[in-house]
This record gives structure tokens, C-alpha cells and sequence, in this order.
């Protein structure tokens, strides 16, 4: 970013529009600081055209070599030797990249005898599928998944990785990024190609939640991504479909992290990523005790219980309830939000729900921006009496 | 045993306000914390340090002023501070401050243990825990919410949160740990420790002080680019519905009827 201190009136239109605060005014001119990210805000908030946008910045990327690498990759991540739900959803995605961009769309597969996914992968849009099966590489472990992944990239050059933002996929690309020493986006909620560049566009919230931020890996192979499940719908799989399987032999290795055991959460864990209702308490629930109301009406609905991150924090609720920007993002048939004001971290983890319920004292509070349907009132007035209907209603 | 704790000075993004007019991001008056899930991975280090002997370092990068934040561990109990400040470091993406924040631990010398919070909730990438780790070439536990440690040189046990419950994991030091959340949480600053801190010296390491290519640090280092910054999509249209709180549920009942979530079939 370069400022034309000729242009510049000092009018502060840039300073405040930067996201970072790395604008300052000295002397009537604006300059920047070692703030600066070169997000380009500053440029399109400037009406006297006296920015510049861009980094100017060419760190290596030899035009020839990064034209080498070609077609999109999903990695595939496992739960008990089934395909997770994020991996049938990138698969989607990314056939939707792969086609904008004219090139291959493959999944990658580690694990123990699980070749009979391949028409599974196939069904869900991609051409081929790397497979790569050994006993090691049954249960997910970061030396050696980190190795394996290496070695596929540096042999089949994609163009880009997609993976899950699942705790292994957050575990796992970080790893594998810095190794073949490349840029990673992490938890990314929009994926489209850029007109300009045909690079893949990485849009991904930050500040929490408080903005959004569209991020470019321009010199560097491949490029590489997490995305977060239920941010992405999986496509209708067409059984008809069929692809190429690459066996693919990578060299031994052994991890220096050695597994020991695993325990299973002894209550039913929560799975709030697959809940088709939630509801959710937050700090507006008064008192710890009046979650049982918030529990009582998820139990009657089927559905599973969410809390804000005041209430996590508080800790009134297990962190494993937690929805929003550093919880989980979820998406389910009907959320309804009690007593949660509606940080914008929170938002970000549950608009995506296809009908909103918030009940809240405070008629300006913003989880009404996001809700289709209000009540403004004591949720603890408001819930004994809907739960009393609902109990009325399938008597 | 001897321990680096990363830390990360954030604005606390819970008080970060949009404006409403200019939808931008008002700064002002948005304090400056340390990252809540650092504090965590701190008291952890404290702990087994208090449990075994040894040391606890701080290591931050950012601006001079992240200097508060390293006051704010010496006054929790950490035993040294250390800034890597300079412009060269400054825009670095997750990449590029890994291998900065590498370098800091190589310059500061032999460790047992690092330990990094999970995330920083401006960025939350998660990013830089793992990458450090590979810079390092040394192995690494995200979500790590206990530690057993044993003998000297002996491996040491690490419970991990997995996606579907807890891992029990082994491994030898030196050893990576990200760290979401530990027991009952960060202790209080105690006044002799608070005391201390205002006495104590933070290290201010420049671009000089450190071991590193050039052409990989800061934002010329940095294989990701921001290319735009804009302001989330906002839906407006809620129905608001009236009347008292047993009209409203009634409402809210008949809502989810025609939805077929409750009452199907009667």
C-alpha cells in the first residue's frame, strides 16, 4: 500500500475505515504503521485517490513453476472408517472450484482397508482418488499423516488442499503448511475463485466474527485452506459417477507421539454440529439453574443444547456446548436463542440455521438482526410457558 | 523442567462494536488483552513448574506495547519475559510469525516444553502452534488439557480433546502443546508478583538480535495475502411477536407446528 502524500487532503477517511488502526494523520497527510496488513481498505475508503492499493510485495513464485501445479485435492477425514460429513461437503465445493478452473477435482484417502469408499467419493464429484492404505495409518497421528500428505503433494503437485476445520484437520494443515512452507487459511466460511487473479479466494472471519476478510495465496503451491463443517452443503450423490484410483505407496515412518488410549465422553457427547433443533442459553438465563429450562425444552424438541460464550466462560456450561466463532458452527433447522444478546462472535456460528427463534429482554439486541421470528420478554416467563404448550400441543 | 509460554496481546474482541453508520471497526476504547486461551496455556506451565522446578519463559511478537502483556505473566509468576519487536516482523501471517516466534525460542535456548494457547481470538487460526512446531522440528498436541510429567527424560502423558472424547497420548521432550482450556483456569496476579513484574526487564529482541533469512519475515514473508476486509452480512426482517409471555409461546408453538417440528401426525 503507498500513499501519494500529494493527493492526500488529511481528511482521515482511511484511518477510519482500517480494520487494523495502522492509519495515523501527521501533519494533515496520512501514513501508515508496521500495523499495516495491505487489506487494501484504506484504498477504496480514499474518495481523493491517494492510495495505492497493493503489497508490491514478490516474494519468489516463479510464474513457470506455480503453473505446475494443477487440480483441487479434499482430504478425506475419517470417523470410524466412515467419510466425515465436512468431507462430502468440500467434495461438493471443490467440484465447484475444480470446474471454474477447468481442472481435476481428487480426493485423498489415508487409512486402513477403506478402498470401498472410493464410489462413495466418486458419487460426490470427484475424478480420482489417492489412496494410500497401511495399518499405520489407521487412527489419525500428526508425524505420520504430516509425512504422507508431503510426499503426495511434492509427487502430484495440486493446485489446491482443502480440509476440514475439524480438530485433526486443524491439527493436521498447519503441519503439512509450514513443511512444504505455503500459505493456509484457516476456517474458512466462503470459497470462490478470484476473477482477476484465478486464484482461490479465502473468506474467513476474523476479529470475532467482527469482520470478514478475503485472503489470496499468490506465489506460492498449493494453495491451502481449512473449512468449517456445515459451512458448505454436501451434493446430491449420483451413484452413476466414476473416477480413477491412484494407489499411492508412501515411505515408512514411525511418529514420535505414541497413542495410548482413547476414552469416549462418558455422557453422550454433544453433537451440536448435526442437530437438526438447538436451543441455546446465554448470560440472559439469569442463573446456572435456569438452564435446566433451556435443557427441558431441547429434551421435548429432540434437539440438542447450545450456550453462548459468556455462559461457557462463566462456567455454567461445558465448553463442548459452545457455539459461535471459537466453538462450533452449526446449522440447524430451528435455533432458538434465550437470552443470548448475540455477540457477533456467536452470530457467526449459528445464521446459517434455517429458522430463527430469539427470545430477549433487550428489544435492541442484536441476535434480533439475525432472527426471523422475536419475542421480547423474561425467558424465564417465556420458556415455562412455551414448553407448557409444547407439552399441550403432543399430549 | 524448562517451558516457553507464547502469548499474544489481542484487543478483546467481545468489546469490539461495529459502527453503525460507517459500518467499520471502532478501535477506540477496545482494550488490550492477553489472549484469554494463552493465559490458560500459562497456568499450565506454572503448575508443572511449580510441581517440578524449573522455569516458565514468556515469548511474545507484536508492537512495544505488547510489553503489558508480558507484565501481566511475570505478575501471574512467570520467571522471564521476551519481545520480538521490530518493523520487519510486522504483517506477518501465520507462516511467517511461526518461524519469527522459532527463532525467539532458539535464541533463548535450550527448552523441555513449549506450551501456546489453542488460539488467539482476533485471528483464530490455530495456525501458529503447529507451524512452530515444524519450524522447530520438534512434535506437537493441540487441545492438550493435562499433562502427567514422569522421570527426568522420561516421556511424558499428555490428554488431548479429541473430536469425539479424550486421547491419551505419550511422547518425549521437547514437546509442542497448544492448549484450549486448563483446570480451573488462570491464577490471579498476586502483589509480589505484581510488584515484581513493574521491576523486572522485559528482553527486547530487534531483527538483529535473532536468527533469520530476511526475505521470509514480516508481510514480504508471508505467502497469504489479505485482499479485501469488509463488514459481514447483516439480514434485517425478524417478526416481531407481541403480546405477553403466554401469547408468545402460544405463537412461537404454532410456528413450530407448521414447521413439523413438534405435533406431526396429531
Amino acid at each position: 500500500m503507498k500513499i501519494n502524500s500529494e493527493l492526500c487532503s488529511g481528511c482521515g477517511a482511511c484511518a477510519a475505515a482500517c480494520p487494523f488502526g495502522a492509519l495515523v494523520i501527521k501533519g494533515n497527510k496520512a501514513e501508515k504503521t508496521d500495523a499495516c496488513t495491505d487489506c487494501g481498505a484504506c484504498a477504496s475508503a480514499c474518495s481523493f485517490e491517494a492510495i495505492q492499493a497493493g503489497s508490491g510485495t514478490d516474494n519468489g513464485g516463479d510464474a513457470h513453476d506455480l503453473n505446475s501445479y494443477k487440480g483441487v485435492w479434499v482430504y478425506l477425514e475419517l470417523k470410524d472408517r466412515q467419510l466425515r460429513g465436512v468431507a462430502l461437503e468440500l467434495l461438493a465445493q471443490g467440484r465447484k472450484l475444480a470446474d471454474e478452473m477447468g481442472q481435476e477435482l481428487a480426493g485423498v484417502l489415508l487409512g486402513d482397508n477403506v478402498a470401498d469408499l472410493a464410489n462413495e467419493v466418486f458419487a460426490n464429484g470427484a475424478d480420482r482418488l489417492y489412496l494410500v492404505e497401511d495399518p499405520c495409518y489407521g487412527r489419525y497421528d500428526a508425524d505420520q499423516y504430516t509425512a504422507a500428505m508431503t510426499e503426495l503433494i511434492n509427487t502430484y503437485r495440486p493446485a489446491v488442499i482443502l480440509l476440514g476445520a475439524t480438530h485433526n484437520g486443524r491439527d493436521l494443515a498447519p503441519r503439512v503448511a509450514a513443511r512444504i512452507k505455503t500459505g493456509l487459511t484457516a476456517d474458512c466460511t466462503g470459497l470462490s475463485i478470484d476473477a482477476e487473479t484465478g486464484l482461490v479466494a479465502w473468506t474467513r472471519p476474523a476479529f470475532g466474527g467482527n469482520i470478514m476478510a478475503t485472503i489470496l495465496c499468490p506465489n506460492h503451491r498449493p494453495q491451502m485452506g481449512t473449512v468449517r463443517p456445515r459451512v458448505f452443503k454436501r451434493a446430491e450423490p449420483d451413484c452413476g459417477r466414476t473416477g480413477t484410483i491412484v494407489r499411492a505407496k508412501t515411505k515408512a515412518t514411525t511418529s514420535r507421539v505414541k497413542w495410548i488410549k482413547s476414552i469416549k465422553s462418558l455422557k453422550e457427547s454433544v453433537n451440536l454440529e448435526d442437530a437438526e433443533i438447538i436451543v441455546a442459553g446465554g448470560r440472559g438465563m439469569g442463573k446456572p439453574e435456569s438452564f435446566a429450562l433451556v435443557s427441558e425444552l431441547a429434551e421435548l424438541l429432540g434437539g440438542a443444547v447450545g450456550a453462548s460464550r459468556a455462559v461457557v466462560d462463566a462456567g455454567w456450561m461445558p465448553a463442548d456446548h459452545q457455539v459461535g466463532q471459537t466453538g462450533k458452527t452449526v446449522a440447524p433447522r430451528v435455533y432458538i436463542a434465550c437470552g443470548i444478546s448475540g455477540a457477533i462472535q456467536h452470530l457467526a456460528g449459528m445464521q446459517g440455521s434455517d429458522v430463527i427463534v430469539a427470545i430477549n429482554r433487550d428489544a435492541s439486541a442484536p441476535i434480533f438482526t439475525v432472527a426471523h421470528y422475536g419475542i421480547v420478554g423474561d425467558v424465564n416467563e417465556v420458556l415455562p410457558a412455551l414448553i407448557n404448550e409444547i407439552r399441550c400441543a403432543t399430549a | 523442567m524448562k517451558i516457553v509460554v507464547c502469548v499474544k496481546q489481542v484487543p478483546d474482541t467481545t468489546e469490539v462494536k461495529i459502527d453503525p453508520k460507517t459500518n467499520t471497526l471502532m478501535r477506540q476504547g477496545v482494550p488490550s488483552i492477553v489472549n484469554p486461551h494463552d493465559k490458560h496455556a500459562l497456568e499450565m506451565a506454572l503448575s508443572l513448574r511449580d510441581q517440578l522446578g524449573g522455569s516458565v519463559t514468556v515469548l511474545s511478537m507484536g508492537p512495544m506495547q505488547s510489553q503489558e502483556a508480558l507484565r501481566e505473566c511475570l505478575a501471574m509468576g512467570a520467571d522471564h519475559a521476551v519481545l520480538l519487536s521490530d518493523r520487519a516482523f510486522g504483517g506477518a501471517d501465520t507462516l511467517a510469525t511461526s518461524y519469527t516466534l522459532a527463532a525467539g525460542i532458539r535464541k533463548i535456548g535450550e527448552f523441555d516444553l513449549i506450551i501456546c494457547g489453542k488460539q488467539a481470538i482476533d485471528g483464530d487460526t490455530a495456525q501458529v502452534g503447529p507451524e512452530m512446531a515444524e519450524h522447530l522440528g520438534i512434535p506437537h498436541i493441540t487441545y492438550a488439557s493435562q499433562v502427567e510429567a514422569g522421570a527426568d527424560g522420561a516421556p511424558v502423558r499428555v490428554h488431548r480433546d479429541g473430536e469425539e472424547g479424550t486421547e491419551i497420548l505419550e511422547v518425549k521432550l521437547p514437546v509442542l502443546l497448544t492448549v484450549t482450556h486448563y483446570g480451573d483456569g488462570p491464577r490471579l496476579p498476586v502483589v509480589k508478583g505484581i510488584r515484581r513484574a513493574f521491576r523486572a526487564e522485559v528482553d527486547v529482541w530487534s531483527v538483529n538480535d535473532v536468527e533469520v533469512d530476511r526475505n521470509v519475515l514480516g508481510l514480504k514473508g508471508s505467502p497469504t495475502q489479505v485482499r479485501r476486509i469488509f463488514s459481514p452480512d447483516k439480514r434485517c426482517g425478524c417478526e416481531m411477536i407481541p403480546g405477553d409471555a403466554c401469547a408468545a409461546a402460544s405463537v412461537v408453538a404454532t410456528k413450530l407446528r407448521e414447521l413439523r417440528i413438534i405435533g406431526v401426525g396429531s
